[in-house]
């Protein structure tokens, strides 16, 4: 299309432009256009359309040509009404009007014509016509014998609506405006808003137009010619050409960005491919009773295959049993009837918690010494889904364990990991959670949403967690956690999950993304 | 209010114009899942009224009667179904349209949370003066039951009200832990009339009215330490009404079996010691004795300072949630007030290293990008069908492989993903408005059954990319595995090769297997039509799918 355009432009400027008097405005020696580029207020397009006797939208392009070709005129855009003749306007004009028709179409004398073979004559101008040239006393009506007739009461007629037309057509005319009005109303005419261009002298004005080259080639530069040719100036108010290139998903951006949040705060990443568990460590080893109702069939995935878990350390198997049903380790317990098969069974791990209980129990077996460890990935819940929840989401958390650290401490490292994504005002809210105590749900405050939003959940586990482990009983632990699709979603302000994860992802999405940088907002 | 509330942990969550006839506001309240104590609003606004230290925390007592004790006895046949039954009577029970309400508000949640949808507890509250005790717990044959339920005009016998419930969508959710036991538990009295047929309804004969003073509460359950806590519950909140304020009437329940009698409620007081340099130690805070005793005061925990350093905590029977000190020590934070700490971060420098196989699987999915490719994220757990059948797969020989999940609630959920094929098939599906050609790649894991592990089942990282266009354009996806190989100095044809191989996933004479230093990793090729066909695309295409846990 743009090549069509330049095409007309370049044949107009050549073959209209200058071969006809326009040339005024690049032409200095004719001396009836030198007005044009002397006049401090330039010329308007309009104006050259009319002396020129060319179609305005031709002298626009003509102009806008011009403009392509560099600095040689200036041209500012303004706006202005004028009145045109409508169809109806134009056909009056060529024909005359309705009432002259229909005066014409009625015989002179007194015999006159029967009201339907006029208009049977006069056709559409008919009704109107004769109304008009009722009002305007050139014809009478008359009955006579049942019979409605239509004489003539002057011999002759001037058509002045015609005339006014015509003048009005020309733009010569003295016409009232309360008959403009008139015509308007009766829609012969109408007023039509028309763009022209307030033509000047640009600073590179010349008489002559050069071909200009579109492009350096290895030619130009071998021959030497680049150093005197023109080249036609680039459009720098489009954008480039899209390029074919390779994406990263935007969630997986958000999740390296975390990783590397929680390596500058040293924290070492845990081994999460495991995404079949036993509910043993899953919820036992995490204090969870066996008749919680995130263990119901509503909450949970559980296998049918392999359905269960064939082993277990058999003496943390105990502790665990113990401590869950009669209490132990200065613990009540839950005081039920503990259960292995129940234990046994395997689950889709409904948290990455399971992970760190492995790791903490693994630790406490290889010598306890301080640590802290990350991890993000995949967990699975048997929900009702909708347009933020999914089966399966991405759980961040964050686990600290070291001998006599508080509850100020997890505050502390909780505010800091926010403080990173470009959260700095974080509250917290006691909570509950089988798991640990205290425990808190860390709130942020959303300067969009002007409120606090509930950006994830902490804790310190409990001692019935990390006692039987054989974790050393001055040893403390800190945990906290949140999902990575939600602070993605705020962040990029995407409503529905599935345009985010999953098949049905909007890959323009993925592909218009930006660099992932949560301190930004 | 909100202040008060997000203080003490529990949410405010709307407040709304009250219904009519009631007026003013109404509070909608969060509160955590422990707290059974704070499941009526009364429990909310003395909870509240202690913290604000408007009152003391109520002193909860079990007083003997002084004539004769109502007692329940328990037959043996009640083992096979619902084993124990605990007793509370409230007398003088000033009961008014708020009370009433408020009590079945709270059974109501009651039954939901702790009960377990009345599965563990079964509550049951009653007219006292309409009824002579003793009473019998026992299991009776459904056919030999007959009683006039709540609320109905008739009697019927317990099967035909069992058949009868079928249609009340209330009760219809609780006929299955009773409807195929071949005995019934009942409730009755000494003159027969039914009290309840727990835990589906109540008797009609002795329900709870406005005009009612004297109440009887009997909790039958499969967990006797729930029922403690529901019936110690149920009693606080009526007790709260009677003349006798806080005081409930002992009952006895006999058991059969046993010939061993219980007094109930038990609405015991439990006292731990505990050491306040430990807890402002947990904390991270610095307070005397007395501070934190009068703290724990205010959450309802009465607490006096025991010499140096220590402090005896008073645990009432409306806090079962503390079962540790650590609850105790979280009261004395939340008392003093989250905000009120100071934050500062852990002492210890701990040396961050990453997963080896995360790395390699982040630089892999770097260098996949660069080659042109766009990363899916896609899900992994899927239909049976997806592995199977839309491969062209056979069955049984994938079932060898497939994770399956026991409780799915959409075939969506079937099985844990073997291949992520099928799920970057879907991402073409789901985006064929996109311009050609689409190059699409994962790097996730799938899931794989193994006796070798203690699950029986483990993860596996695997690399899929494919390329969709109007040519199958092989050599492109040959280039990329070329690639990959290439970074990760893995030498052809030295270190891997590829050999011709029939897969009914791949179209005949188009397909080879990738192999690793002899190990068999993976495959590649241009796409079966009717693959593709099967996922609704309509173009060509192809693909290469391997492990890549061996490159580590």
């Amino acid at each position: 299309r743009l090549h069509g355009v330049k095409f007309t432009i370049r044949c107009l400027v050549k073959a209209e432009f200058l071969r006809k008097g326009l040339k005024g405005i690049t032409t200095l020696s004719q001396p009836t256009h030198r007005m044009y580029l002397t006049h401090t207020d330039g010329v308007s397009s309009l104006q050259l359309a009319t002396e020129l006797e060319e179609d305005h939208q031709k002298i626009v392009g003509a102009i806008k040509s011009l403009q392509s070709l560099g600095d040689i005129v200036e041209a500012e855009q303004a706006t202005s009404s004028r009145w045109e003749l409508t169809a109806e306007g134009s056909s009056i004009v060529k024909n005359g009007s309705h009432e002259a028709l229909v005066f014409k179409a009625v015989p002179p004398g007194e015999e006159g014509i029967p009201q339907p073979d006029l208009m049977k004559a006069t056709g559409a101008s008919g009704k109107i016509g004769m109304s008009k040239a009722i009002q305007a006393g050139w014809l009478k009506v008359k009955k006579e014998g049942g019979v409605t007739k239509l004489t003539r009461t002057v011999e002759s007629i001037v058509d002045t609506v015609k005339k006014n037309l015509e003048e009005l057509e020309k733009g010569t005319s003295t016409v009232e405006a309360n008959v403009i009005n008139d015509y308007k109303k009766r829609k012969l005419m109408q007023q039509v808003t028309v763009t022209s261009f307030i033509v000047r002298r640009g600073a590179g004005f010349t008489t002559t137009i050069e071909k200009q080259e579109t492009e350096l080639t290895p030619e130009l530069i071998a021959s030497g010619a680049w150093k005197t040719k023109k080249f036609k100036p680039y459009n720098f108010n489009a954008l480039g050409t899209p390029l074919a290139v390779g994406h990263l998903h935007p969630l997986l951006k958000v999740r390296s960005e975390f990783l590397e949040i929680f390596m500058e705060m040293g924290f070492s990443e845990m081994p999460t491919n495991k995404y079949i568990e036993s509910s043993f460590w899953n919820f036992d080893a995490l204090f969870v009773p066996q008749k919680h109702p995130a263990r119901d069939d509503h909450d949970t995935f559980f296998l049918s295959r392999p359905a269960k878990t064939t082993s277990v350390p058999e003496d943390y198997l105990e502790r665990v049993k113990k401590v869950h049903s009669v209490g132990d380790f200065g613990s009540q317990g839950y005081r039920y009837e503990w259960k292995r098969e129940e234990a046994e069974k395997n689950v889709l791990r409904t948290h990455t918690t399971a992970v760190s209980a492995r790791m903490l129990h693994k630790l406490a077996q290889e010598g306890f010494k301080p640590s802290k460890f990350f991890s993000i990935d995949k967990v699975f819940r048997n929900e009702t889904l909708d347009a933020t929840h999914l089966a399966e989401f991405h759980q961040v958390e964050g686990v600290v364990c070291d001998r006599n650290i508080t509850l100020g401490d997890l505050l502390g490292i909780i505010k800091e990991f926010f403080r990173r994504l470009g959260i700095e005002k974080v509250r917290f809210k006691p909570a509950y959670n089988p798991y640990t105590e205290p425990s808190m749900e860390v709130f942020a405050y959303h300067p969009g949403l002007k409120k606090w939003v509930e950006v994830g959940n902490s804790g310190m586990f409990r001692p019935e967690l990390l006692l039987p482990m054989g974790i050393p009983p001055d040893v403390r632990c800190h945990g906290w956690g949140l999902s990575l699709e939600r602070p993605t979603m705020i962040r990029y302000g995407i409503d529905n999950i599935r345009d985010l994860v999953g098949p049905r992802v909007d890959l323009q999405m993925v592909y218009n993304n930006p660099l992932c940088r949560l301190d930004k907002h | 209010m909100d202040k008060i509330c997000f203080e003490f942990g529990i949410e405010l969550d709307d407040i709304v114009e009250a219904e009519p006839p009631s007026t003013g506001v109404e509070y909608k309240i969060d509160i955590p899942a422990n707290r059974y104590d704070l499941l009526c609003v009364e429990g909310i606004a003395n909870a509240l009224a202690v913290f604000l230290q408007l009152k003391g925390a109520p002193e909860l007592k079990r007083y003997e009667p002084e004539g004769t004790i109502l007692e329940t006895k328990v037959l043996s046949s009640t083992a096979g179904v619902r084993p124990y039954i605990v007793t509370a009577a409230v007398r003088n029970v000033n009961m008014t349209k708020g009370l009433y309400d408020s009590l079945i508000d709270l059974q109501e949640k009651l039954h939901h949370n702790i009960c377990r949808k009345r599965t563990l507890v079964a509550i049951g509250v009653h007219d006292l003066d309409s009824l002579t005790p003793p009473f019998i717990y026992s299991a009776v044959k459904p056919q030999d039951i007959k009683f006039k339920p709540l609320n109905q005009q008739k009697e019927f016998v317990a099967d035909e009200l069992m058949e009868f419930y079928q249609k009340d969508t209330h009760l219809k959710p609780y006929l299955h832990i009773i409807k195929d036991k071949p005995l019934y538990p009942l409730v009755s009295d000494s003159k027969g009339v039914v009290l309840s047929l727990p835990p589906i309804i109540n008797g009609d004969h002795s329900k709870v009215s406005l005009a009612t003073k004297n109440l009887f509460i009997e909790c039958t359950a499969t967990d006797l330490y729930k029922a403690q806590v529901v019936l110690d519950t149920m009693v606080v909140l009526l007790s709260e009404y009677s003349d006798r304020q806080w005081e409930t009437e002992a009952t006895r329940v006999v058991y059969e079996s046993t010939k061993k009698a219980h007094l109930y409620p038990s609405l015991e007081y439990r006292s731990e010691v505990v050491d306040v340099n430990e807890a402002n130690r947990t904390v991270g805070i610095s307070i005397e004795a007395d501070v934190m005793a009068k703290s724990l005061s205010r959450m309802g925990l009465d607490s006096s300072v025991l010499g140096v350093d220590k402090i005896n905590v008073k645990i009432p029977p409306t806090r079962h949630d503390i079962i540790h000190q650590c609850d105790i020590m979280e009261d004395v934070a939340i008392s003093y007030g989250y905000s009120n700490i100071i934050p500062q971060l852990p002492p210890a420098a701990t040396v961050a290293a990453q997963n080896s196989l995360n790395k390699l699987t982040s630089q892999l999915r770097e260098i996949v990008a660069q080659a042109g490719f766009t990363e899916a994220l896609t899900f992994s757990l899927c239909s049976m069908e997806d592995e199977c059948e839309k491969l062209l797969q056979p069955r049984q020989e994938k079932e060898k492989v497939l994770a399956r999940i026991a409780n799915p609630k959409t075939q969506d959920f079937q099985v844990a993903r073997n291949s992520l094929l099928p799920g970057l098939l879907k991402t073409v599906h789901a985006n064929k408005r996109m311009q050609l050609p689409l190059q699409l790649f994962e790097i996730s894991d799938v899931v794989t059954l193994d006796s070798q592990t203690d699950t029986g089942a483990r993860n596996v990282r695997k690399f899929c990319a494919i390329h969709y266009n109007k040519t199958p354009a092989f050599e492109t996806i040959h280039g990329l595995l070329d690639r990959v190989m290439q970074v990760l100095e893995v030498k052809y044809p030295e270190d891997y090769r590829l050999t011709a191989d029939d897969d009914p996933t791949y179209f005949p004479g188009r397909c080879a297997v990738v192999e690793y230093r002899g190990k068999r990793i993976g495959k590649l090729g241009v796409l079966h039509p009717k693959v593709l066909q099967n996922f609704d695309c309509n173009m060509l295409c192809s693909a290469v799918e391997i492990e890549i846990e061996d490159f580590l």
